[in-house]
């Protein structure tokens, strides 16, 4: 690949690749808002149940629980 | 009419275009959307671990796969390999110059990774008797402000020149460089399925790229300022960002747009960092102000904050089994808390 020193570009060349991209991104075929949004939180709250930082974590499977004794970390 | 009017010219009819597509596919927004979903319960976490060791600013940290060591970057000049459940530190690794910014973990567990102000990322193998240095990727014209690794052979790496790229660790050389952005590139994050990453930048956007061709397949505009992280969902379809702005915003890529934005009136501190729960329920985002705040991603409400740091929370993390999260701060310190 050729090494490209970004500080050769000029305005130009910034403005030609902005329109290139742009060309590329016209293109794109969007999905509902509506239907994402409702396959995110499918996804979400079909997780949450064995996601721990949200469920809890009980003591005895707590890897970081608080060491006892006189411990310094 | 120059060249360059033309090209400005061109350039705001295909906005114009794409602006309305947007508008076209936004027949809802995920608060509406989730309106029926039982809020996330008030999240109360305490300080496990409080890790002591750094006597600078932490920049940086990464879990490992293994769930349990962790590398932290800070500008004492020293990366720190942790082991959060004893909170012993396993290795020390001198960086040749203390200007970190970023540190990463190999899947592998093998090597990590960090890189600044020196504008290279300097790879490590922390398997050999001695910890040695791999590699020096030395090619970006401006400071690394982000690295992560596919593998034990490839590495992205995000840079203040505008680029991100690919390395291969083998030659050391870069494989593709993804250029498209017009701001410093601060921060990256790689897909589920390692096909594509997204970059955010100074340019206040954040952008796909499919790592293979080295494209930019979309850009997602709405900050106000310069996005400081960045993370993928778990399910892959859904890109989460930071800003100096204040806020944090959801991103589809399928609608190609933003879907929820997280702000609070009584917040006036940048975002510098982020990072989600297992299931994409909790966002855990570290601000100026010292707090990480805790978000609910359906609903769009705080629904916690990790108080404890006493600067600029630079850094959160947490690891694959969504077991804990971590925050590392400019006050030197790194605390486990879950």
């Amino acid at each position: 690949m050729p090494v490209i020193n970004v500080e050769d570009l000029t305005d130009l060349d910034k403005a030609k690749m902005e329109v290139t991209q742009l060309k590329i991104e016209v293109k794109l075929e969007r999905a509902k808002v509506s239907k994402c949004c409702e396959e995110i939180s499918e996804y979400i709250q079909s997780g949450a149940d064995e996601d721990p930082l949200v469920k809890g974590i009980p003591e005895d499977k707590n890897p970081f629980k608080e060491k006892g004794g006189c411990v310094i970390c | 009419m120059g060249e360059m009017e033309q090209m400005k010219k061109e350039a705001e009819a295909l906005k114009t275009q794409i602006e309305a597509a947007r508008k076209a596919a936004h027949d809802t927004d995920m608060a509406s959307a989730a309106s029926g979903v039982a809020p996330a319960p008030r999240v109360q976490l305490k300080t496990r671990r409080t890790l002591k060791g750094h006597l600078a600013k932490i920049y940086a940290m990464h879990w490992c796969t293994d769930n349990r060591l962790m590398v932290s970057a800070s500008q004492d000049g020293k990366l720190l390999i942790w082991d959060s459940h004893t909170g012993n530190k396993v290795n020390a690794v001198p960086l040749k110059s203390s200007w970190v910014m970023t540190c990463a973990y190999a899947p592998s567990g093998n090597l990590v990774a960090s890189g600044g102000l020196d504008n290279m990322c300097t790879v490590y193998n922390l398997k050999t008797p001695v910890i040695k240095t791999v590699k020096e990727l030395d090619a970006h014209t401006g400071y690394l402000s982000c690295a992560r690794f596919l593998s034990d052979t490839e590495v992205l790496t995000a840079s203040g020149d505008t680029t991100c790229a690919l390395w291969d660790l083998e030659t050391g050389k870069q494989k593709t460089v993804f250029l498209n952005h017009v701001g410093d590139c601060m921060c990256l994050s790689l897909s589920p399925d390692m096909n594509s990453f997204v970059s955010g930048a100074c340019d206040s956007l954040a952008k796909l790229w499919d790592i293979r061709d080295g494209q930019c397949k979309q850009t997602f505009l709405g900050h106000t300022s310069d996005i400081n992280a960045i993370s993928f969902y778990p399910g892959g379809n859904a890109i989460i960002t930071g800003s100096d702005d204040c806020t944090c915003k959801m991103y589809d890529l399928r609608a190609d747009q933003e879907l929820i934005t997280y702000q609070d009136a009584a917040l006036n501190s940048g975002v510098t960092s982020l990072a989600l729960s297992m299931s994409g329920r909790l966002i855990f985002a570290g601000y100026d102000d010292f707090n990480c705040n805790i978000w609910d991603s359906l609903k769009g409400e705080k629904v916690g904050v990790l108080s404890g740091h006493d600067n600029r929370v630079s850094c959160t993390g947490v690891p694959p089994d969504g077991m804990c999260v971590c925050t590392g701060s400019w006050d030197s310190f790194l605390k486990i808390w879950n």
